[in-house]
């Protein structure tokens, strides 16, 4: 149960009205994002357990869509995301400490970070394109032909177990392309609330007794690393044992 | 500034230890992809991946020094999702069994 | 012990309140006030609820002949799902939670507004927002795929704007998401000093709980509806299984939240009927932490049982039995709820004003309705009644007898406090008894009719059920005119309506010790809460066993 401390006549520029105190607006507020970061996790998670699901069901064509895509490329932008997630807490350290310049450094660098990121995502998607592994009314008529011949050569299917599995083929990229999609769609979000985060730190008014938005900002952005900590093996490490190239 | 347990923060040497194990527990995963071991691979994939996420959870997100509602907060997040999981899966796992039959 | 409904002397309204506080159409639109906002919330709700009575009315004016004959299939499948879409999330959903919730919560818990006012303004815009899609559909021609959007119908066959519908949905799902999340930080941040766990109204534990499903279930509906889009729209093949996707997989992603879904409409109602009982009673609550947690059971059971509505989709049969005992299991907290008003009014000074009328309705029309309920959990008897005019009764039973009347019983308890003026008792009872006679003869025969094997969805039948479709559709026609005379009286009373006071009902509860309309601050000083919930019976306010 909080207490509201109605004597005290102390009022912060940034205490709103329905609160009593700085500490019961901090509380309220973290609990409000933690709260909004579980309706999160149901909606990623309704994608993740649609992908258990097909995973199961298409295992051997969940591992040639997996093969195909580029795991070194998703490795590294797992180590940049863990990075921007270490410079987001740095610069939550850094509010709370009250410095305003490497507070507004370390928000930079996670942006940066966090461009990287969605950089090296444009290539892959990039080369998807190229391989016409792209879900949806092309997939039949282009076909995933690279992934057909190497069913037939590598993993010596039938040509019409590897043409059927390489149908299958567009389910796993359907998947690829929603939870990626989804997920770099968060990340921009990420970049919205890092830009309003500057434009906040501006009048030097984050210290230790109020950064409150930063450190919202920081547990989205965490959460944003979380669910690409779980991506990466899903969708890039399936089996790189069977079926390898 | 707060009394009741909640926001204090980890040092930043615990910052820059729990971004070690998570850069290593990346390359270890990346790795052990590429090891043969049958039924393990996903196990132990999800395994590191759980393991990533709880150091996030605890020590960048600061719920290691937060209120017991922020960790039930939490752990109710992914209870729930184990519950969307399982009880589909329940579905598609049980249709070609026959028990008694 | 005086159970007089109007105080002796004559009340006057407070010269200032939240309604002339500020005037003009920014003060409105711009709000951060919660009550405000509920008023808000109440003119669009109710705007949408005539709309899906429209579409009711024209269901049943077909279905007063065997032949289909007002309108084509085609047709007849839009009139329900635009029905079933705009009943359940442009008005049930909101209704209890946004009107009545977003106006007494705060109070009841002696906060001066919620924890995020601006948040909830935004929660009102996205309803609009949606309610705006929804109408853009109306417009070009509606959607048929049944409110549940099964696939491949909706994401492969039909040439009807399903889209546009689901991105309706999923903006209005968020505005739900967005109170639910706010209720709860308000409810564990923001009580008054004194004001425990055990000493919250039952209506805030029940529309907390209703919060946690609002929070927890709403986000898969949104990805489901995301997905569905997708597929409609690029072909890419989750759920068609021309395309290798699994069409029951969409079912079970749409379950998971549709069936928590409708907790998410009656637990509010429920804390309706908790607050009215006891008032109406002069007799605290029969067994508190009973009902208080059954709340809360009703809400986590809720979402592990979805998969009854699944039981002839082709899910494995040890997974449905495994549903059908969890379904009968989440019977068990509804029915404490239902003993325990029962006990509270036994030996209690009951008086019948008009909510009191609504609840002890609720209580019977919920009861049968839940009790149908366990029919369709029974593997066995829900291969014969589902997809039967049984469902639909079941549902509306819980639905309409029981959530639509907790709406309408919440809205006239607290109407004198919402806007500090009576409405005139004779033609609310008046309205209440057209309500109840018309909804039995509306819905009863249509058990009967889902048991004599009457499909659902369907704008023609064998002649042999039309005596019961026509006893249905004058049952519809008397239900209309029990839902419209509140709309009047209640509009009227605002103007000629006599002056209420702080606590027309000398009911307990913050919001009463607050005046008749509040001020928008809710109150003059903090409130500091000594006493148990409920002391009626009892001055001193020491706890009567």
């Amino acid at each position: 149960m909080s207490h509201s401390q109605t004597t005290t006549t102390e009022h912060h520029p940034a205490l709103a009205h329905q609160f009593d105190s700085l500490e019961q607006q901090k509380d309220a507020s973290m609990l409000g994002m933690w709260a909004f970061l579980l309706t999160e996790i149901m909606m990623f998670g309704g994608l993740f357990a649609a992908y258990l699901i097909y995973r199961l069901r298409y295992y051997e064509a969940f591992v040639a869509g997996s093969t195909s895509i580029a795991v070194t490329l998703g490795a590294v932008n797992t180590l940049v995301l863990i990075g921007s997630s270490l410079t987001m807490a740095l610069a939550v350290s850094a509010a709370q400490r009250g410095a305003q310049k490497v507070l507004r450094g370390f928000i930079v660098a996670t942006m940066l970070l966090g461009l990287v990121f969605l950089g090296i995502k444009a290539v892959e998607y990039h080369e998807k394109y190229v391989e016409h592994h792209i879900p949806g009314g092309v997939f039949g008529k282009f076909g995933p032909t690279d992934i057909e011949k190497d069913l037939q050569e590598k993993d010596h299917k039938t040509p019409e177990a590897a043409a059927q599995i390489a149908r299958q083929t567009e389910i796993f990229f359907c998947f690829y392309f929603a939870m990626t999609g989804l997920h770099a769609f968060h990340m921009l979000i990420g970049f919205g609330l890092m830009t309003w985060l500057l434009w906040l730190s501006r009048g030097n008014r984050f210290g230790p007794d109020y950064y409150t938005p930063v450190e919202l900002g920081g547990l989205y952005w965490h959460f944003v690393d979380i669910v690409w900590i779980f991506l990466f093996p899903l969708l890039y490490l399936i089996s790189r044992t069977q079926g390898a190239h | 500034m707060a009394q009741n347990g909640s926001h204090g923060h980890p040092t930043h040497g615990v910052y820059y230890a729990v971004f070690g194990a998570l850069v290593i527990g990346t390359l270890l995963t990346w790795g052990v992809a590429f090891v043969d071991l049958g039924i393990f691979n996903p196990i132990v994939a999800l395994a590191i991946a759980c393991t990533k996420a709880t150091l996030v959870i605890l020590f960048f997100m600061h719920v290691r020094y937060s209120s017991k509602l922020t960790m039930i907060t939490v752990a109710a997040g992914f209870f729930w999702l184990m519950l969307l999981i399982s009880l589909s899966l329940s579905d598609y796992l049980t249709r070609t069994l026959t028990l008694g039959q | 012990m005086s159970t007089a409904i109007t105080a002796v002397q004559p009340q006057v309204m407070p010269a200032k309140h939240y309604l002339n506080d500020n005037y003009g159409i920014r003060s409105w639109l711009l709000t951060k006030d919660h009550k405000r906002i509920a008023v808000l919330y109440l003119i669009s709700i109710t705007f949408f609820f005539f709309i899906g009575g429209l579409f009711a009315a024209m269901i049943r004016l077909e279905l007063l002949t065997p032949a289909g004959d007002l309108f084509q299939s085609d047709t007849y499948n839009k009139l329900f799902t635009m029905h079933g879409i705009n009943m359940i999330f442009f008005f049930l959903i909101p209704s209890v939670p946004a009107v009545l919730g977003n106006f007494v919560l705060p109070i009841m818990v002696g906060a001066k507004d919620l924890a995020f006012p601006k948040i909830n303004l935004m929660s009102w815009y996205l309803y609009i927002g949606g309610a705006l899609f929804s109408l853009a559909t109306m417009v070009s021609g509606g959607v048929d795929t049944g409110w549940t959007f099964y696939t491949p119908l909706s994401s492969g066959f039909v040439r009807t704007h399903v889209i546009l519908m689901a991105v309706g949905i999923l903006i209005v799902g968020f505005s739900s998401i967005f109170t639910g999340l706010n209720f709860i930080v308000t409810v564990h941040r923001m009580r008054c000093p004194g004001m425990t766990w055990g000493r919250l109204p039952l209506f805030v534990w029940s529309n907390y709980a209703a919060s946690l499903i609002m929070v927890l279930g709403t986000p898969v509906l949104a990805i489901t509806l995301i997905l569905l889009a997708l597929e409609r729209g690029f072909h890419i093949g989750i759920f068609d299984p021309a395309l290798g996707g699994d069409p029951v997989l969409f079912q079970h992603m749409f379950w998971f939240y549709s069936h928590p879904a409708v907790y998410i409409m009656i637990l509010p109602g429920m804390g309706v009927i908790s607050e009215i009982i006891t008032c109406f009673s002069r007799k605290r609550v029969f067994g508190y932490f009973f009902v208080a947690f059954s709340s809360i059971a009703i809400a986590v059971f809720g979402f592990v049982v979805w998969a009854h509505h699944m039981f002839v989709a082709g899910v494995s049969v040890y997974s449905a039995m495994v549903f059908s005992l969890l379904s009968f299991a989440v019977a068990i907290p509804s029915a404490v709820k239902v003993f325990n008003w029962t006990a509270t009014m036994y030996k209690g000074e009951v008086s019948f004003e008009t909510p009191m009328l609504y609840a002890i309705g609720f209580i019977g029309l919920f009861t049968i309705g839940g009790l149908t309920g366990l029919f369709l959990a029974a593997l066995g008897t829900d291969v014969h009644i589902h997809d039967t005019y049984f469902v639909i009764a079941h549902f509306h039973y819980v639905m309409v007898g029981g959530m639509v009347m907790a709406y309408i019983g919440g809205l006239h308890f607290w109407w004198p406090k919402m806007t500090g003026r009576t409405y005139p008792e004779g033609w609310a009872k008046l309205a209440a008894l057209i309500t109840f006679i018309g909804f039995n003869l509306t819905f009863f025969p249509q058990f009967i009719l889902g048991y004599l094997g009457m499909p659902r969805r369907y704008h023609s039948y064998p002649e042999e059920f039309q005596v019961l479709n026509v006893l249905s559709s004058a049952g519809a026609s008397v239900l209309a005119v029990g839902f419209i005379l509140p709309l009047i009286y209640l509009l009227w009373s605002m103007r000629y309506g006599e002056v209420a006071g702080p606590n027309p009902w000398k009911a307990t509860g913050l919001e009463w010790e607050t005046s008749s309309p509040p001020p928008t601050h809710n109150f003059e000083m903090t409130p500091v809460v000594t006493t148990e919930p409920y002391a009626y019976g009892d001055e001193e306010g020491t706890v009567v066993p």
